[in-house]
């Protein structure tokens, strides 16, 4: 691992728990990179986030503003951060941030030099689960029928365009399946009263869940795509244990997805498989899975091409992965001194 | 029986497809390895008779019954 371009790189979702954020993963994955030789700055939210003290992996961190303090406060932070530490790229890995981001992208390019490979916009709003139907209808797509709804007025009718159960799902998060028009009245007021309006009823699919880590090139390239079954789901609905499998048709799905949006950047597909062997996209999320690791491990470092393609070097197309290897999630205490929870509790980096 | 499918010397088997995994006994592992070798199910029973001290009636039916169990976990092709 002779000449390795020495880079530094700042990465949010450090909260390495049993809902786990990507942070962790991109950075062991960077960590491995063959061709750069990164320092990783940690950007987190909350003082408890695990990826703070986990020093052999991240090596300096900062606390940032919650997305909600908006961009400004965002950019004031990172001049800071940047003056310190010369950042060459950032990875943002949380859904709620990416907003934020894009919209600061040019800003934090023009203002710092910092570069990041992230969708535009238009792109972050077109696989919004509230018009991903719309946009398998236009592309060829399968994605189970689905309708946003603002009120629960609303409900009553429901049972002329869809059969029971059905899925409740809030417009960023949560999901319930509901078998009955009480169920889904109760599920519509939990979801819209935590995510807000509007919530979305998606016709449930049964079969098998499937996820895909890919990653785009902006130009409707899919740089690579790792397909994984999930075999340990967590009563969050997360994998704790899966195995890359091998599927062509998937795979295609996922490069069809990539193609009718141009994506750019890294971003994680789920299907259904339904018992017929039919793939039904259900969501696209605008970022790395917290599994994007094993894609690493079977060969294809997602988050090293999306550091590549963000500086702007070559990036060879992935044609190939080891289908068959697992990863297998476990939790670990680590011990650390209260001086390190005081440092970034009181002056916000450690 | 698909071509994809992975097979262990100790009867551990591997759908890269769908990620299921299976295990199976070592007479299990002997169907399968015919199977994938290209042979009919009359083959097989053939096979096992050679090689295991079996009634042919019996074998017949559980041969039969894991073939089909082979097909409802998708391991099989459709022209078998």
């Amino acid at each position: 691992m002779v000449n390795r371009k020495k880079i530094t790189v700042g990465v949010t979702g450090l909260n390495n728990i049993d809902s786990p954020g990507p942070g962790i993963p991109v950075i062991r994955s960077l960590k491995e990179s063959k061709i750069y030789d990164v320092r990783i700055i940690g950007l987190s939210y909350e003082s408890l986030e695990p990826g703070l003290y986990m020093h052999e992996l991240v090596d300096y961190s900062y606390q940032i503003p919650l997305p909600g303090a908006g961009v400004e406060s965002l950019l004031q932070r990172l001049s800071y951060i940047n003056s310190v530490e010369k950042l060459d790229v950032i990875i943002p890995n949380f859904d709620a941030e990416l907003h934020n981001f894009i919209k600061a992208e040019k800003q934090i390019l023009d203002a710092f030099g910092i570069k990041m490979f992230l969708p535009t916009l238009e792109q972050f709003d077109a696989r919004q689960k509230s018009v991903l139907y719309n946009f398998g209808k236009e592309n060829g797509i399968k994605v189970p029928y689905s309708k946003m709804i603002f009120s629960a007025a609303e409900i009553s009718k429901l049972q002329h365009e869809f059969t029971y159960p059905m899925v409740v799902k809030g417009k960023f998060y949560d999901a319930s399946i509901a078998y009955t028009s009480d169920q889904v009245t109760s599920y519509f007021h939990k979801i819209s009263a935590k995510w807000g309006l509007p919530v979305i009823i998606q016709q449930f699919v049964s079969g098998q869940e499937v996820n895909v880590t890919a990653i785009g090139d902006g130009n409707g390239n899919c740089i690579g795509a790792v397909p994984m079954r999930k075999l340990y789901i967590t009563d969050k609905g997360k994998a704790w244990a899966g195995v890359a499998t091998d599927d062509s048709e998937l795979i295609d799905s996922a490069k069809k997805v990539i193609k009718a949006l141009k994506w750019k950047g890294g971003n994680e597909l789920e299907f259904i498989r339904n018992n017929d062997g039919e793939y039904f996209l259900l969501e696209i999320n605008p970022r790395f899975p917290a599994w994007v690791y094993l894609a690493t491990g079977c060969g294809q470092n997602h988050p090293e091409a999306l550091v590549s393609l963000a500086l702007g070097d070559k990036v060879k197309p992935f044609n190939e992965y080891i289908a068959g290897k697992m990863f297998v999630r476990y939790s670990y205490d680590m011990i650390v001194d209260l001086k390190e929870y005081e440092k970034i509790s009181t002056i916000g980096e450690v | 029986m698909k071509k994809n499918i992975a097979l262990s010397d100790t009867g551990f088997l591997f759908n890269p497809s769908t990620g299921d995994s299976y295990s199976t006994n070592p007479i299990g592992l002997d169907i399968i390895r015919e199977l994938k070798d290209g042979s009919s199910p009359k083959e097989v029973l053939k096979f096992i008779l050679g090689k295991y001290e079996v009634e042919e009636s019996r074998i017949e039916k559980d041969l039969g019954d894991f073939i089909d169990m082979l097909k409802s976990f998708q391991l099989m092709d459709n022209n078998g």
